[in-house]
């Protein structure tokens, strides 16, 4: 019979193929690819980050093409794309909502890995690739909230960079060294904007380096079980091509409504101002998806031994996205999935509210009850890693875990319903 | 062994095109939407609002005593504003058309015959042409001269000498074939753009 | 199922508390109607042009609005000769000195920005007892509480309490940061006489007035209404549809 595989008939793909296995590759590795069917939507949300991190590219590029990355013009060349420019709102508030909507997908997907155990063995690399591209997004993030030359952008960049005076004898001259001058100033805004160009085509990269890792060994599932072979499995195409986009038009309706209907909500009315060096505001709030790392970054008021409180402070803070580096070792337990860790599961939850409460504390004064409450949190988040992970593993008696993700088993939390006991793949 | 493939379709043949028209009007869907999105990018990249609103300018001619030459500003480029002499008219309008290298009357270039309103960038490589000072020179035909490779307008601005192929443009000449961009508010006062 | 509880009910409690601590420190802010307000709000043609007039009149002559131009004014429902009466009815600095390198004003054209009442920060300090009357243009926007905030500063004086310390040159401001504000109450019954006969009270004068304001902030809100809604309409078409898709595909697999 004929070959009807997408591509086989075509000569000029043929010709092609021979030279540069680019079909061949796109067969193997989206078509044929196989999935475990029992993914449940959890699983949308890297399609979803590879989708922002697209979006945030051209609106970003779009962008560039009409804005002035110099300190006396910077803010109305942006006031100039909101009123001037064809379109420029569209591009300049789903490029602002759109940073908000990519860190919300990257979070829920990490949390996802935390709850299923995907970053367990063999998937380490793949999970470190993902806290890299982390990093670099809230590097990119923070360069390019200082684009805006508002009043938060100035004073969020002097106190983040500020940050670095903390670290003994080479503090000072490493910021003097980050600004370009004895402040942030146009040097400072200049270097940013480049960086800040730069930063998505490493990010890029590295997402292709986390993509090949996760093709090496595929994708977890809720069970936690390796698939045995193809009666675990289906074809990504189109069995999960449908699913993401489906997954994607739901999540275009949100971003959309906050792009159409509620562009500011996730901002700081402050930065309409333009910066001004010789005021600073009331309160300075990062954007809400760095209030956790703010937060444990202010929880620590007193010195330890012979370290400051503000060294501790960056030391801890920047340790928080670290210690996730380790959390392969860190989890001693044998199974992955919280599906069947019935103390993990638990644990996990409170981790999340954890984190909820940071952003809480980092949103507010440090005052009263929120230094309180940020101290409790903070130490919660480094048990939770440094000592929970280690103890739950060895002393939980996780659940007995099914045979194989083929089994006629009915799921509850959203996994597939199995009829028959594997039923064969529909006919191409 | 049992023939699974059948058992959860309601007919062999209603549930494949249900699906067919489902995956269909998916894909419609999709690429309407995809369109849909890229427009505004490229829109984006047309003249923004404020280049538009710098599009037209207004010109005070009554300070242009006859015989004088005005440079104003448009769209970036000069434009050369001649009140012209009563010899520089009758000039321009006897010439012989097959003379010309782009044969065009003088009645055709203006739209009051004192008043020659051209853009004042040479049509062979771009550069301004000279002849708008008193003192500047004028070239053979007294209208205005090339200095980049000596190409010589009349005093319709036509082309006479020289390696440009055309004559000077009029106001939106190039982008709206032979129609002037420019009108006369008042007896002492233009439009352009 | 029980952690899920767990979970809402955490997040619930957590959501009581406001995210920023600055709404404790003055009253809370009444709430206006707005015509922009909602997913189908529009801007009142009328307002926004009684606005303009209140911040012609009164508010130009100590705060700019340095991101208006005035062929922004059509926007508003103005046509365009008369954006260009309003325009020359300005004297505006020329972009570039004349021949003899000296700076000059002209009539403004609509291309221009509307010019602020000060050349620079410092002249508007000099004339406001040190106080700079910042640039309109954003205000909106700029300030906690949006439009809401705006009315309630400009409606929003009155005699201070009881061992109130109010500082010389200040006046007493019930929703301004600290209750000091240093600019007097700019609006007065019947300072304006509207075109269209609306009585100018002082409610009234700050309701338009903010209306301007939003739109100066955000002139195109309506344009983004209006797409926002065939946007939504359109997903929702499409969600229903790859939805359906989903099902029929994934119906050979349960």
């Amino acid at each position: 019979m004929a070959d009807t595989r997408p591509g086989a008939t075509n000569g000029i793909i043929r010709w092609i193929d021979d030279r540069l296995p680019f079909m061949a590759s796109v067969r193997h590795h989206y078509y044929e690819y196989p999935t475990p069917r029992n993914l449940s939507y959890w699983w949308n949300y890297g399609s979803l980050a590879g989708i922002m991190l697209v979006v945030m590219i051209v609106t970003g590029v779009f962008l560039a093409m009409q804005y002035t990355p110099s300190a006396d013009l910077a803010f109305d060349s942006v006031e100039r794309i909101m009123r001037d420019v064809n379109f420029g709102w569209l591009m300049r508030y789903a490029h602002m909502n759109g940073a908000s909507m990519f860190f919300a997908i990257v979070y829920i997907h990490l949390f996802r890995g935390l709850y299923y155990g995907s970053y367990k063995r063999p998937r380490e690399l793949l999970w470190m690739l993902g806290l890299v591209v982390l990093i670099l997004m809230i590097m990119t993030s923070f360069m390019g909230y200082v684009l805006p030359w508002g009043q938060m952008s100035y004073w969020a960049a002097t106190v983040i960079t500020n940050l670095f005076s903390a670290i003994p004898l080479i503090g000072p001259g490493i910021v003097t060294f980050l600004w370009g001058g004895f402040t942030v100033g146009d040097p400072t805004l200049h270097r940013f904007y480049a960086l800040h160009y730069l930063l998505p085509f490493v990010i890029l990269g590295v997402v292709l380096l986390h993509l090949i890792a996760l093709h090496r060994h595929g994708s977890n599932n809720p069970l936690g079980i390796d698939s045995k072979g193809p009666q675990d499995t289906l074809p990504f195409h189109p069995y999960f091509t449908i699913k993401d986009l489906f997954g994607l038009a739901v999540f275009f309706l949100i971003y959309s409504f906050f792009v159409f209907y509620a562009p500011n909500a996730l901002g700081e009315p402050d930065n309409y101002m333009p910066a001004n060096p010789m005021q600073t505001p009331n309160h300075i709030v990062p954007e809400w998806y760095l209030l956790p790392y703010y937060a444990i970054l202010r929880s620590i008021t007193f010195p330890i031994l012979f370290i400051s409180a503000k060294l501790a402070g960056v030391i801890l803070a920047f340790s928080s996205i670290l210690v996730l580096f380790f959390v392969p070792w860190l989890d001693t337990s044998p199974v992955r999935s919280a599906r069947f860790r019935p103390i993990y599961k638990w644990l996990f939850w409170l981790l999340v509210v954890d984190v909820i409460a940071l952003g809480w504390v980092g949103a507010n004064p440090p005052q009263g009850i929120v230094v309180t409450v940020g101290q409790i949190a903070t130490l919660y988040y480094f048990v939770h890693m440094l000592v929970l992970f280690p103890l739950i593993g060895k002393l939980e008696r996780p659940r007995p875990l099914p045979a194989n993700i083929g089994t006629a088993v009915v799921q509850t939390d959203g996994g597939v319903r199995l009829g028959r006991a594997g039923a064969p793949m529909a006919k191409p | 062994m049992a023939d699974l493939a059948q058992h959860n379709v309601t007919g062999p043949h209603t549930g494949e095109t249900r699906r067919d028209f489902l995956i269909l009007t998916a894909s419609a869907v999709g690429v309407v939407g995809a369109a849909a999105t890229i427009w505004p990018f490229i829109d984006s990249l047309n003249p923004a609002r404020d280049t538009l609103a710098l599009s037209t300018t207004e010109v005070d001619l009554a300070p242009v005593q006859v015989g004088q030459r005005l440079t104003v500003a448009w769209r970036g480029k000069p434009v050369f504003i001649a009140h012209r002499t009563p010899e520089e008219i009758k000039a321009a309008q006897d010439v012989n058309l097959s003379d010309l290298r782009d044969p065009q009357p003088d009645s055709a270039r203006v739209k009051k015959p004192e008043w020659l309103v051209i853009v004042g960038v040479c049509t062979h490589l771009g550069c301004i042409p000279i002849g708008q000072s008193t003192g500047d020179d004028r070239g053979p035909y007294g209208g205005w001269f090339c200095p980049c490779h000596g190409s010589v307008y009349d005093t319709s601005g036509r082309i006479r000498q020289g390696p440009a192929p055309l004559n000077l443009w009029m106001p939106g000449e190039v982008d709206q074939a032979a129609q002037a961009l420019y009108k006369f508010t008042s007896d002492t006062t233009i439009t352009i753009g | 199922m029980v952690k899920h509880a767990f979970a809402a009910v955490a997040l619930a409690t957590l959501a009581q508390v406001p995210l920023s601590a600055r709404a404790q420190e003055n009253p809370p802010l009444p709430r206006q109607e707005w015509s922009f307000s909602g997913i189908f709000g529009t801007y009142d043609r009328a307002a926004q042009q009684r606005g303009f007039q209140v911040y012609k009149e009164i508010c130009s002559a100590c705060h700019p609005v340095k991101h208006l131009y005035f062929r922004d004014l059509t926007d508003i429902g103005y046509s365009e000769d008369e954006v260009k009466a309003i325009a020359s009815t300005y004297q505006v600095t020329n972009e570039q000195p004349n021949d003899q390198g000296q700076m000059f004003q002209r009539p403004g054209r609509p291309s221009d920005p509307i010019p602020g009442p000060f050349p620079n920060d410092q002249a508007a300090r000099a004339a406001n007892n040190g106080a700079l009357p910042p640039d309109l243009s954003m205000i909106v926007k700029a300030r906690d509480g949006g439009p809401d905030y705006v009315f309630g500063i400009l409606t929003g004086y009155k005699e201070p309490p009881p061992r109130f310390n109010l500082l010389p040159g200040m006046q007493y401001n019930e929703y301004f940061s600290g209750h000091q504000i240093a600019m007097p109450p700019p609006l007065s019954d019947n300072a304006v006489t509207f075109a269209d006969g609306v009585p100018a009270t002082v409610p009234q004068m700050a309701h338009d007035v903010v209306t301007f304001l939003t739109w100066a902030a955000e002139p195109n809100l309506e344009v983004r209404h209006r797409t926002g809604f065939k946007v939504m309409l359109f997903l929702i078409v499409t969600v229903g549809i790859f939805y359906a898709a989903k099902r029929k595909i994934w119906a050979a697999v349960h």
